[in-house]
C-alpha cells in the first residue's frame, strides 16, 4: 500500500448537494449551468411521469424531470418552494426539480463510497455512490441516467 | 522593406492563390478582380511588382498592361502576366503591351515567388 | 502553403466553379437563342477557361482535358474562326453539363468513366477542325542569333559629372574582381556581353536586377561599356547607351544564365559563351560604386512626364482581344472605363459581402430572442396597467414595430433567388427531353424571387421530380401533339412570386393534362379507393398524392425510380407549404406550391386544447367552425363526424390524442372550435380545441435540442407570457389519430 496518493485520486471534487424529502443527493459541480426557481412546466404530451414538462430558460426549450419520480422516491408535487438544478448532459441542458439546495462540499474521489445493497434497483441505477459526511450520507447522482432512454442522444 | 504586389485576375481561386503565396513569402498584397479595378488600384499605390492575368472583364489583360505603361508615374514597375501553356502568340502579344515577363499557369509556388524576386527591384 | 490554406483554397474553387458553371450555362442559352455579341461570347469563354485554370492548379486533369477542348472552340468562336451554329451549340451545352458533372466528380473524389466526355470531347474537336485538340507546343525561342560584337570594354577612367539625376547606391558586395588565380581555372567560366535596347527598360526590366540575378550563379566581374554613351548634356536618362562585359564563374550551364534573361531576350544584344577567364586583369580594377551609379538612371527620381521615348506600343495591325476594351483611343484606361460604365448602368452589380452562416443563424436566433421579449415585455406592461401611459403604450407601439422590422430585415438575409434552382431545371429539362426524344422548351419567370436558404434546398428534389414528371407523363409526343393540332415543341413554364407573405411557385406544362379514367382506375386497382366512390375531377386529380400511387407500369429510369407525388407532397409539407394541382385534359397541368417566406418563425392559431396552450400552424387549418349540433352526427362506438362543404369529416379529440386527459366523444353544443385540417395521405379532419386566443407569427424553438421528439408535437414557441407552449405537428396527429403511424412516430415511441 503507497503511503503517498496519486495526484488525480486526491484532486479534490465539488458537489452541489440538495434535498429530496429526508433524503440527501449530490451531482458534481462541473455539471451545473445554474441554479433557480421553480417555474410552472409546459406538460409533454405522451411524456413519463417523471417529465414534469419543458420551460423556458432565456429562449431555449428546457425540460425538467421531476427528480423525486425519478428515483423512485415517489412524485413531487411542484411548489414556489421547490428549486431546479439546470445540469448538463452531454449535449442536452436539462432542469432537475429538487425541493432544496443544502449546500456546496468539497471532496476527494477516494471518498466516495459503494452504494450500500439496501438500496433499491431503481436508485441503484442511478447512484454512483454515497459520501458520509457529518452524520449525512450523501449520494451522488449518475446524470447519464435521468433522461428518458429513448430520448438520450445516441453514445 | 515589404513590397507590394499588386494581382489582378477575375477568378477569385487564382486571387486567393496568388495572395496566399506571395503573403507567406513576406510580400504585402493588394488586389483586383478586372484590369478597371487594377488602375483603380493603382490611383493610390505603387507597387513593386504586378502580377495580371489576360482575360478579365471590363479591362482584360492587354488593355490594362499598355493603360500602365501610358502612365508614366508607374514607368519602371514590373508587370508580370499569367499565362496558360506556353502559348507564344499570347505572350509576344504581352509584351508588345509592355508586360516585363511571365508565369505559366498553373504555377509552382516557389516558381511564382521566384518570378516576382526576379523582377521586383 | 499549410494543409488548411490548400483546404480553403479547394473550397473556393469549387465554390467559384459552381458560380461559373452558371454563368456558362446562362450565356450558352443566349447564344442559342442567337446573342453573338462578343460580351456574352468572351464571358462564356472566360467561365470555360477560369474552370480549367483553377483546375490545373489542384492537378484535375481530367477537368482540365475536357475544358481545354471546351475553351478552345469558344476561342475559336470569340475569334470568329467558328460559326455557333445551332450543331455546335446543342453540343456547348452538353457540353457544360459534362464540366458540371466532372467538376461535382472532382470535388467528392470520384472516379470518371471516360465514356462519360471522350466522345463529346471529341465532337467538339472535330467542329474545331483538327481530330483531337493537339496541345499547344511549346513557344519557339524568340529565333536570335547572337552576333558576336566587336567593341572592346574600356577600363573606366572617367569622372563623373553631376547629373540632373540621384544615383542610387546600390549594394552588391561581391561585385570585386576575383583573385586572377582562380581565373585560370578554365572549367566554369562564362563570358557573357549584354547590351539592353531601349525596350528592355520601358518593360521595366532593369540591368541592375539582371546583374544581381547573374550574382546568384557564381562570381561575377562586370565591366561597363561606355562607349555609346553620349556626352552628358545629350543624355537622355530613359535611353539605352550601356554595355556590359560580365565575368561569369558559375558550375551552372548556359542554359542557367539564358534562364536569367529570358524574359528579356528579345529587348537586348546577348551572347554568352563558355570562355576561359583570361590569366590576368588589367590592374585598373573598375570601382563598383561607379558603375552602379551609371547603371541606374533611377526611373523614381525622372519629372512627372511621360518618358520621350513612346512605349513600343505592339504591332498595330494585331487585332484587339475584345472589341470591348476600345482597341486604339488615345486614352485605352479612359474608353474602358465609359464602356464600363454604360455596362454598370445596363446592369448594376449590386454590392455584396461574404458572411459566414453561422454568424448569419445566430443573428437570426438574436432576433428571434428579441420578439420574444418584446412580447413579453408588452404583455408584462399590459398585465401592470402600465398601458395607461400613453408614453409607454406610445413606446411599446414603436418598439413592437421596430422588432418587426429587424426581423424582417435579418429575415432577408438569408433569402436567396430561386434562379440557380431554376437553372438546375434547365438542365434537367435538356436531359428529359432527350433521354424520351420529346421536344421541350422551359419558360421561367420570377427567378429572383427570394425564398429562405433552406426552402431553396430543400424544393431541389420536389421541383426535379414534378418536371421529370411534366415531361415524362405530361407531355406527348412530338407526332401526337402535331396530330392534337399543338406545336410540336411543349412548354413547361416554372414561376415563382411573392403573394400576401408566401411565395407560391407553379409548374405547369401544355401536355395532356391528368387521364382521369386512367388515374381512378389505378388507385381502385391499388386498393386506395373505393370502386363506387363518388369522385370530383379535382378529387381523382389528388389522387396522385395517395402514397402507394404510380401510373407508370414499368419503372422508367426518368421519373419512376420508385418515388411518387406523395414524397413530393410530403417534403413540401414538411416546409410548412401547400401544395395544389390543377389539369384540364388535352390541355395541360398546373402544379401550384404555397411556401413560407421562412422556416424560423411560423403563422399559427393559438388554441387551448385541455387548458393548456399549443399553436397549429396557419398553413394546416382550412378553416374553423363551431361545434353546432346540426352539423355534429355520432360515428361509431365513441366518435364523431362534423359536416363541411363536402361531406362528412372525422373530429379528432385534440386533448385525448395529446394524452391530456380520457376520449371523451363530441357533442353537439359542446363548447369548443373545430379546426378543419387537411393532411397528407389523410384527407379532411377536424381537430377539436376548447378556444381559440388569437392568430400571430411566433417564432420556432426546438425542442429536439434538448429532450427529443414528442408525437404529435412539431417543436416548441415562447409566448407573451415567457411560457412554452407545443406547436402540433397535424399530419402526425391525425395519422395517429387515424391508426396509421407514420415512421417517426415508430421510432420516437417508448
Amino acid at each position: 500500500m503507497s503511503d503517498t496518493k496519486d495526484a488525480p485520486s486526491a484532486a479534490p471534487i465539488e458537489l452541489v448537494a440538495f434535498r429530496i424529502g429526508a433524503q440527501e443527493y449530490c451531482v458534481d459541480i462541473m455539471a451545473v449551468r445554474e441554479i433557480r426557481g421553480w417555474t410552472p412546466a409546459t406538460t409533454l404530451p405522451h411524456a413519463p411521469a417523471f417529465v414534469q414538462g419543458v420551460i423556458n430558460l432565456r429562449g431555449a426549450v428546457l425540460p425538467i424531470v421531476d427528480l423525486s419520480a425519478r428515483l423512485g422516491l415517489g412524485a413531487a408535487a411542484p411548489t414556489e418552494r421547490h428549486v431546479t438544478i439546470v445540469v448538463q448532459i452531454a449535449e442536452q441542458v436539462v432542469g432537475l426539480l429538487v425541493d432544496a439546495v443544502s449546500d456546496i462540499l468539497t471532496v476527494t474521489p477516494d471518498q466516495m463510497r459503494v452504494t450500500p445493497d439496501v438500496a433499491s434497483e431503481t436508485t441503484r441505477q442511478f447512484v454512483k455512490g454515497v459520501f458520509a459526511m457529518e452524520g449525512r450520507m450523501i449520494s451522488l447522482i449518475e446524470l447519464d441516467q435521468v433522461l428518458p432512454q429513448d430520448q438520450r442522444e445516441a453514445a | 522593406m515589404t513590397q507590394t504586389v499588386l494581382t489582378v485576375d477575375d477568378s477569385r481561386t487564382m486571387r486567393d492563390m496568388l495572395r496566399v503565396t506571395l503573403e507567406e513569402s513576406g510580400y504585402r498584397v493588394i488586389q483586383a478582380a478586372d484590369g478597371l479595378l487594377g488602375l483603380e488600384a493603382l490611383k493610390g499605390e505603387r507597387p513593386d511588382v504586378i502580377v495580371t492575368d489576360i482575360n478579365m472583364p471590363n479591362l482584360d489583360g492587354f488593355g490594362f498592361i499598355e493603360a500602365v505603361r501610358k502612365d508614366g508615374r508607374l514607368a519602371g514597375v514590373p508587370i508580370l502576366v499569367l499565362t496558360t501553356e506556353s502559348d507564344a502568340a499570347l505572350k509576344n502579344r504581352a509584351r508588345a503591351a509592355g508586360a516585363t515577363g511571365w508565369i505559366t499557369k498553373p504555377f509552382e509556388q516557389t516558381r511564382l515567388v521566384d518570378v516576382v524576386r526576379r523582377v521586383a527591384a | 502553403m499549410s494543409s488548411d490554406a490548400l483546404a480553403q483554397l479547394r473550397q473556393t474553387f469549387f465554390e467559384e466553379c459552381d458560380e461559373q458553371l452558371a454563368e456558362l450555362e446562362s450565356g450558352l442559352l443566349q447564344m442559342q437563342d442567337g446573342a453573338t455579341d462578343s460580351e456574352t461570347v468572351n464571358a462564356v469563354f472566360r467561365a470555360v477557361h477560369s474552370v480549367k485554370g483553377g483546375a490545373g492548379a489542384f492537378k484535375l486533369t481530367t477537368l482540365v482535358s475536357f475544358a481545354h477542348v471546351f475553351e478552345t472552340a469558344l476561342d475559336e468562336i470569340r475569334s470568329d474562326k467558328l460559326e455557333a451554329g445551332p450543331s455546335l451549340m446543342k453540343a456547348m451545352l452538353r457540353a457544360s453539363d459534362v464540366l458540371a458533372d466532372l467538376v461535382s466528380a472532382a470535388r467528392n473524389g470520384d472516379d470518371v468513366d471516360a465514356a462519360l466526355w471522350r466522345g463529346l470531347a471529341d465532337e467538339i474537336a472535330g467542329f474545331c477542325g483538327k481530330e483531337k485538340a493537339a496541345p499547344v507546343s511549346a513557344a519557339a525561342p524568340a529565333g536570335f542569333t547572337p552576333e558576336p560584337l566587336a567593341f572592346t570594354p574600356q577600363p573606366l577612367a572617367f569622372t563623373p559629372q553631376p547629373m540632373a539625376f540621384t544615383p542610387q547606391p546600390m549594394a552588391l558586395p561581391s561585385l570585386t574582381p576575383a583573385p586572377a588565380a582562380e581565373d585560370a581555372q578554365a572549367g566554369g567560366g562564362l563570358r557573357i556581353l549584354f547590351r539592353p535596347r531601349i525596350e528592355l527598360y520601358e518593360k521595366a526590366n532593369d540591368a541592375v536586377v539582371l546583374l544581381r540575378e547573374l550574382e546568384r550563379l557564381g562570381a561575377m566581374r562586370v565591366t561597363c561599356d561606355l562607349s555609346e554613351v553620349p556626352p552628358l548634356d545629350a543624355l537622355d536618362p530613359h535611353g539605352a547607351c550601356l554595355g556590359f562585359d560580365i565575368r561569369l564563374v558559375t558550375d551552372r550551364d548556359e542554359q542557367a544564365v539564358r534562364e536569367v534573361f529570358e524574359f528579356c531576350e528579345e529587348d537586348c544584344d546577348l551572347v554568352i559563351r563558355r570562355e576561359a577567364a583570361p590569366a590576368a586583369e588589367a590592374a585598373a580594377a573598375p570601382d563598383p560604386a561607379a558603375i552602379l551609379n551609371a547603371l541606374r538612371p533611377a526611373p523614381k527620381d525622372t519629372p512627372a512626364d511621360p518618358p520621350a521615348a513612346a512605349p513600343a506600343a505592339g504591332n498595330p495591325a494585331e487585332p484587339q482581344a475584345a472589341d470591348k476594351t476600345a482597341a486604339k483611343p488615345a486614352d485605352p484606361a479612359r474608353a474602358a472605363e465609359e464602356a464600363a460604365a454604360q455596362r454598370a448602368a445596363a446592369t448594376p452589380a449590386p454590392a455584396t459581402i461574404r458572411v459566414d452562416l453561422d454568424r448569419v443563424d445566430r443573428l437570426i436566433n438574436l432576433v428571434g430572442e428579441l420578439v420574444i421579449n418584446q412580447a413579453m415585455l408588452a404583455q408584462a406592461v399590459q398585465g401592470a396597467d402600465g398601458a395607461r401611459d400613453p408614453a409607454v403604450s406610445g413606446g411599446l407601439d414603436e418598439l413592437d414595430q421596430l422588432t418587426r422590422e429587424i426581423q424582417e430585415s435579418v429575415m432577408a438575409i438569408r433569402a436567396q433567388p430561386l434562379k440557380p434552382l431554376f437553372q438546375r431545371m434547365s438542365r434537367i429539362v435538356r436531359e428529359v427531353a432527350d433521354a424520351t426524344g420529346k421536344k421541350v422548351r422551359l419558360i421561367t419567370d420570377g427567378e429572383w424571387t427570394e425564398v429562405d436558404k433552406t426552402v431553396v434546398e430543400r424544393l431541389a428534389d420536389p421541383l426535379t421530380h414534378m418536371i421529370r414528371n411534366a415531361i415524362d407523363h405530361g407531355l406527348e409526343k412530338p407526332a401526337d401533339r402535331l396530330a392534337a393540332g399543338k406545336p410540336e415543341e411543349g412548354v413547361v413554364r416554372l414561376s415563382a412570386a411573392h403573394r400576401s407573405g408566401r411565395v407560391v411557385i407553379q409548374i405547369s406544362d401544355d401536355g395532356a393534362g391528368v387521364n382521369r379514367e386512367k388515374v381512378r382506375a389505378i388507385a381502385v386497382g391499388k386498393g386506395l379507393v373505393a370502386a363506387d366512390a363518388q369522385l370530383s375531377e379535382s378529387d381523382i386529380d389528388n389522387l396522385i398524392f395517395l402514397p402507394g400511387f404510380s401510373t407508370t407500369e414499368k419503372i422508367s429510369a426518368i421519373s419512376g425510380r420508385g418515388v411518387g407525388m406523395d414524397v413530393v407532397k410530403r417534403s413540401i409539407h414538411a416546409l410548412s407549404g401547400r401544395i395544389f394541382l390543377k389539369s384540364r385534359r388535352g390541355q395541360g397541368s398546373e402544379f401550384t406550391l404555397s411556401l413560407p417566406l421562412t422556416l424560423a418563425v411560423l403563422d399559427g392559431m393559438v388554441v387551448t386544447v385541455d387548458g393548456q396552450t399549443l399553436v397549429a400552424p396557419l398553413s394546416a387549418i382550412v378553416e374553423t367552425m363551431s361545434l353546432d349540433a346540426g352539423r355534429l352526427r355520432a360515428f361509431g362506438a365513441s366518435n364523431a363526424v362534423i359536416a363541411d362543404r363536402d361531406g362528412f369529416v372525422p373530429i379528432i379529440d385534440t386533448a385525448a390524442e395529446l394524452g391530456f386527459r380520457a376520449h371523451r366523444r363530441v357533442e353537439g353544443g359542446d363548447k369548443g372550435v373545430a379546426l378543419l385540417v387537411e393532411s397528407e395521405g389523410g384527407g379532411r379532419s377536424a381537430l377539436v380545441v376548447d378556444a381559440i386566443q388569437d392568430q400571430r407569427q411566433v417564432v420556432i424553438k426546438s425542442l429536439e435540442t434538448n429532450y427529443g421528439r414528442v408525437p404529435g408535437v412539431a417543436a416548441a414557441t415562447i409566448l407573451g407570457d415567457g411560457r412554452v407552449a407545443l406547436i402540433l405537428d397535424v399530419d402526425a396527429l391525425v395519422a395517429r389519430a387515424r391508426g396509421a403511424a407514420t415512421e417517426p412516430l415508430l421510432a420516437a415511441a417508448g
